[in-house]
């Protein structure tokens, strides 16, 4: 187990230490998200529709769309000089591996969306620093999800011939709970109000992580192993 | 064929293959014994590639199986993984690494100790050491081919696959491999060789193979010299 956890970590640091050095899937997701929000900015009618009615679902379908660029790198660069085949070859349980690019995954998008949070306020108004830790919260939660969900829809598409199309179509569909889960807990946030509002959606988020966290890392060999 | 009474260090029985409806491995049989080195060679399309990525466990085939040091290369058996070495086309080398990153992290999925000293020995051994900080995609191709073979060779395997180990090394990289390889003989470990430049291999294998159309139609110890196999190579593969 503990060897498992090591090798799941060293999996992680190699991911993130290839990142670091190209910056190539990070920067591009974090200017698409600010594009995003420039859209989103622009696009809406401030007499019809108010920033905070606006704002949560905004702020979703941005992390959503950044996400999904950073997730198509996870295993674009294991198709390189089939470093993918060095991994498989190696003696590592299939499920350290799936944890190592959860654990790198989950750092590229939380990095995404901490940057992306400022703009967001800077360009809709938006004051989140009285909900800062219930938005956290909220992010973390829906994150681990649909990103244990792309980790693995990931390591499917990069085997076909259009893996940068594959991951939308066959990710979107099972971003939609985590998401309804994320606006509906963060809109209530920005109104201020009562936990008791949130909890059901907060009770969906955290089943949702646990059911497909367990499914995806147990699911994980079958889709890389051919 | 001999039963697995642990003296082969890899065996392979009734291998076959099918991509789609083209049958690629007809019925295979493989042994290494201890200290044995396999040279496999053969037309295109004979399947040499399909047969190692399936004895190194990375290709399941599609009947058949494949045991190493006894035991089955099976989907959740990740230990027998750890006594294969195996060298293919790609270097298997992540190109915004340092060849000692790439090394290193190897070393930590072997779970080698002290990995980056291991990384280190394996890059001297290669003669890269003066390079270590270099990324591969600078690299020429014969300097990435050491590279590869360095990785292939970190976890000191005692069963190596290498698909044409000798293309693009310069002469003494070749005789340092070649010495390598044999060093690895001597002390117990068993090398399959795949090679369409037979001569490269010849003084390093004990046995030859002839695949053509999936099926062995040579296997035999290595006897004589090259010049004495070489013409009866056409009339093995058909030409």
């Amino acid at each position: 187990m503990l060897s498992a956890l090591r090798l799941a970590l060293a999996i992680a640091a190699k991911d993130i230490r290839a990142e670091l050095r190209s910056k190539t899937a990070l920067l591009s997701a974090l200017v698409f998200a600010a594009l995003v929000l420039v859209v989103f900015n622009f696009a809406r009618d401030p007499t019809i529709l108010s920033p905070a009615d606006l704002a949560p679902s905004v702020l979703w379908v941005t992390f959503a769309l950044a996400a999904m660029l950073a997730l198509n790198r996870a295993f674009t660069i294991e198709r390189e000089n089939a470093a993918l085949d060095g991994l498989l070859l190696a003696p590592v349980p299939r499920e350290a591996l799936f944890l190592g690019k959860l654990v790198a995954n989950l750092a590229f998008v939380g990095t995404v969306e901490l940057v992306t949070l400022p703009l967001f306020t800077l360009f809709f108004g938006v004051s989140l620093w009285e909900v800062l830790p219930g938005i956290i919260a909220v992010t973390a939660l829906a994150t681990i999800g649909f990103v244990a969900v792309g980790t693995i829809f990931s390591a499917m598409a990069v085997r076909t011939r259009f893996a940068e199309l594959m991951l939308p179509v066959l990710l979107l569909p099972f971003m939609v709970p985590p998401l309804i889960g994320a606006v509906q807990v963060t809109s209530r946030l920005l109104a201020g109000r009562p936990l008791s509002e949130m909890l059901g959606w907060l009770r969906l988020l955290a089943l949702y992580d646990i059911v497909f966290v367990t499914l995806c890392t147990l699911a994980f060999a079958a889709v890389v192993d051919e | 064929m001999p039963s697995h009474d642990g003296s082969s260090l890899l065996e392979a029985r009734g291998l076959y293959h099918r991509f789609g409806r083209a049958r690629v491995l007809h019925g295979l049989d493989l042994t290494l014994a201890p200290g044995e080195a396999l040279a496999v060679t053969g037309p295109n399309g004979a399947g040499k590639t399909t047969l190692l990525r399936i004895l190194a466990g990375l290709m399941r085939p599609s009947a058949g199986e494949v045991r190493v040091m006894g035991r089955p290369l099976a989907r959740g058996d990740h230990q027998a993984r750890r006594d294969i070495g195996l060298l293919t086309h790609q270097s298997l080398l992540y190109d915004d690494l340092t060849l000692l990153e790439n090394l290193t992290f190897a070393a930590r999925l072997y779970q080698l100790d002290r990995p980056g000293e291991a990384a280190r020995a394996a890059l001297e051994r290669a003669g890269l050491w003066e390079r270590a900080d270099e990324l591969p995609r600078r690299l020429s191709r014969g300097l990435l081919q050491r590279a590869a073979i360095a990785r292939a060779l970190l976890h000191t395997p005692k069963v190596l696959l290498l698909d044409e180990p000798f293309t693009a090394l310069d002469a003494p990289a070749a005789a340092r491999l070649r010495s390598e390889l044999q060093s690895g003989l001597a002390q117990g470990s068993g090398l399959v060789l795949v090679t369409h430049h037979l001569a490269e291999a010849w003084a390093l294998a004990s046995r030859v193979a002839v695949l053509v159309g999936g099926r062995w139609v040579v296997d035999e110890p290595r006897t004589g010299s090259i010049e004495a196999f070489l013409p009866r190579y056409p009339g093995l593969i058909g030409a």
